[in-house]
């Protein structure tokens, strides 16, 4: 059980950066690369289509996170592993894997979707791939990812659990219960904190009076380390390490990824709270734009395959839509299903 | 009920009681024996045993791990369970006292009630919640709570309460088993009380209301301990030509309203009993059941609730005594109902 809490924003070095580089492997990294393009496609999808008023109901949108959901969910094994995310989980859920058609469908409330259209944007999960769901209530999967990793260790498997939940959930009293006892039980669990500074419109500066969230690990006990979340390579490099531990049966860690949110928080948001240099300052430093940056340096990737790359994208947002298009409502005959197990 | 060559096997085999409490370690213990993964956790659950006594004794055949002290985490001990419950273990929580579950409703309100609904029905949450609830031990406001219908008020969630030792077993066996996050409320003044209890792994089917006692003037629905109440108002009354019809719905939610229903066509009177306070009670919910269907036409006299007072729970003896309805109160309503005296 480690007691230490960094005092800063954990560094990753040139030549460990150019080993893990390494180890995903050319072909893998493009295909990380991709996704992050789909998710910011697929959010942008999401705002059009929500502006031309063909969906019901508001979204959270992760444009400016991507390099955290691939990051995280790339160090562990989806499908094998649990994932729990939260509101703003859009990003998280592709990033683990999902199919773009099932996740469309959803989110304009299809038969066919994730959740046959009962979740909708806030409550995409994938079950059968381990994704326990997004979740509307800020914190709301923090104490759930105790009983997954209760679960895991009861049943005496290799798995961890992945739980990803924003700024404003650490000042919420679960987050405590829930670290406390992951820690006293030592659960493999990865606590992963996504910090984008804003629980809406409260400014983390406003919100804490600590220096970086990840301090709080020491109260229980636990690592804890931040790090720059819009590097994809070290949000990979800390939950990979996290992930190791819990595996080893060293137990939980609380890891801190910044970023921010480039767009409001929902659709209400008149961004009153922040200043336009601040998004600014923060757009400068695309996470995207940043790992296509390293592929290029690591020649795995030439310049004049990104528009190819991208253009793939947008069919395959183009076909997702279609199929969520073309796919039936919901029958209200089956209104009632799935309140309760048989 | 059983028959009469049941009867005499169970005499020819000397018919054990046991107390509702025993009962329920039973039910725990057995549930345990034949499957790995139930288990158990909760404050003081372990070598304390329970603050009533419930598990006394169970963390020693079955460790630790398995029998598992909680810190005071309501929240977090209702997430662990819907976690665990979603990753394929079949948890059941304590919650010490029912007041307390104020502080885990989140977790089941928002969770554990809703998950499986969101996700299009791909999940289930198998879990047991048991709390005590009730007054009559001097505890006061804050430990003697009966907040049942809040419960019931959320689909999603099964509300089970036991009268007595034979059924508290029988339906905790169900409910492990049932599939769905249930809500198993005990009362503190029924622990110590007996009844016959086979020693078979049996099991109550949920949903199934009792017929605890035949009579053609009144029927009484009652729950909890409010059912051996009206038992021993109906002994009096039956010496004054009154025969009261008692129900035991057993489960609240989902409720087994046929039995009542073709109970008051035949009575052509109803009153519904219960500890907790009046005004947006359990009691509201029968009534309108009953007003509201063809029990209607048979009926001869108001529908009328008895339950607590719209109060705190006082700490005063005689206060507490008179903030719930006891025998002589059921004497008085079901007299004056029957006689026309309201």
């Amino acid at each position: 059980m480690g007691n230490k809490s960094t005092n800063g924003i954990q560094k990753l070095s040139k030549k460990r950066s150019i080993k893990l580089l390494k180890s995903i492997g050319s072909e893998e990294s493009l295909k990380i690369l991709e996704r992050m393009y789909t998710i910011r496609a697929f959010e942008e999808k999401a705002e059009q289509l929500y502006s031309l008023g063909k969906t019901h109901g508001t979204m959270h949108l992760s444009i400016g996170q991507e390099a955290t959901s691939l990051g995280a969910c790339k160090a562990v094994r989806s499908g094998y592993d649990y994932l729990l995310n939260h509101h703003r989980g859009h990003g998280h859920c592709l990033a683990w894997g999902a199919e773009l058609n099932l996740m469309m469908a959803e989110f304009m409330g299809k038969e066919t979707g994730y959740c046959r259209g009962r979740g909708g944007s806030m409550h995409i999960a994938d079950v059968e791939r381990n994704n326990l769901g997004a979740n509307g209530i800020v914190a709301g999967g923090i104490p759930m990812s105790v009983g997954v990793g209760l679960s895991i260790q009861m049943r005496a498997t290799d798995q961890v659990c992945l739980v990803i939940f924003g700024d404003g959930a650490a000042n919420t009293g679960p987050f405590h219960e829930a670290l406390n006892m992951a820690s006293i039980w030592n659960l493999p669990v990865i606590f992963l904190c996504e910090n984008n500074q804003y629980a809406m419109s409260m400014a983390v500066k406003r919100a804490f009076n600590i220096d970086f969230i990840s301090q709080r690990s020491s109260s229980y006990g636990i690592p804890g380390v931040t790090v720059d979340g819009n590097d994809f390579l070290a949000v990979y490099d800390v939950v990979s390490k996290a992930a190791k531990r819990a595996r080893q049966g060293k137990g939980p860690t609380l890891v801190e990824s910044l970023t921010y949110r480039w767009l409001g928080h929902s659709k209400s948001d008149r961004q009153l709270y922040r200043t336009r240099e601040e998004v600014k300052e923060w757009r400068a430093r695309d996470p995207i734009v940043r790992f296509a940056n390293r592929l290029i340096r690591a020649a795995f990737l030439a310049e004049e395959d990104l528009e190819t790359i991208k253009s793939r994208v947008d069919q395959s947002i183009q076909d997702a839509l279609a199929f969520a298009e073309s796919s039936p409502e919901p029958d209200v005959g089956t209104i009632m299903e799935g309140v309760y197990a048989d | 009920m059983l028959t009469e060559t049941q009867t005499e096997r169970e005499d020819a085999q000397t018919i054990r009681e046991l107390t509702y409490a025993e009962a329920l370690r039973e039910a725990l213990q057995q549930a345990m024996q034949a499957d790995e993964t139930v288990f158990l956790l909760g404050e003081d659950i372990g070598v304390y045993g329970g603050a009533f006594g419930v598990t006394a004794g169970l963390v020693d055949e079955f460790g630790p791990e398995r029998v598992r002290d909680t810190p005071i985490s309501e929240a977090a001990i209702a997430g662990a369970c819907a976690g665990a419950a979603l990753t394929g273990m079949h948890p059941v929580g304590e919650i010490q006292f029912m007041d307390f579950v104020t502080l885990s409703m989140e977790q089941l309100a928002l969770q554990a009630a809703k998950v499986r609904f969101m996700f299009g029905g791909k999940a289930s949450v198998p879990m047991v919640l048991r709390m005590p609830a009730g007054s009559g031990t001097g505890a006061a406001a804050q430990h003697s709570e009966s907040l049942e219908n809040l419960l019931v008020h959320i689909p999603g969630l099964k509300v089970v309460m036991p009268s007595n030792a034979y059924d508290a077993k029988g339906l905790l066996l169900s409910s492990i088993y049932d599939g769905n996050p249930v809500m198993f409320v005990e009362h503190k003044l029924l622990y110590k009380t007996k009844s016959h209890v086979p020693e078979d792994m049996y099991q109550i089917p949920l949903s199934q209301a009792n017929v605890v006692r035949v009579g053609r003037d009144l029927t009484v629905v009652a729950t909890s301990i409010m059912v051996s109440r009206a038992e021993e108002a109906a002994k009096q009354l039956s010496g004054e030509g009154i025969e009261l019809e008692i129900i035991d719905p057993r489960t609240l939610n989902p409720l087994d309203d046929t039995a009542i229903i073709n109970s008051v066509i035949k009575t052509g009177r109803a009153i519904v009993i219960h500890e907790a306070v009046t005004t947006g009670g359990y009691g509201g919910e029968v009534v309108a059941r009953i007003v509201g269907s063809r029990a209607f036409d048979y009926l001869e006299a108001p529908v009328r609730r008895l339950a607590g007072l719209d109060i705190p729970i006082p700490y005063n003896r005689e206060l507490e005594r008179h903030a719930v309805p006891q025998v002589e109160n059921i004497i008085q309503e079901a007299r004056n109902l029957v006689r026309g005296a309201y």
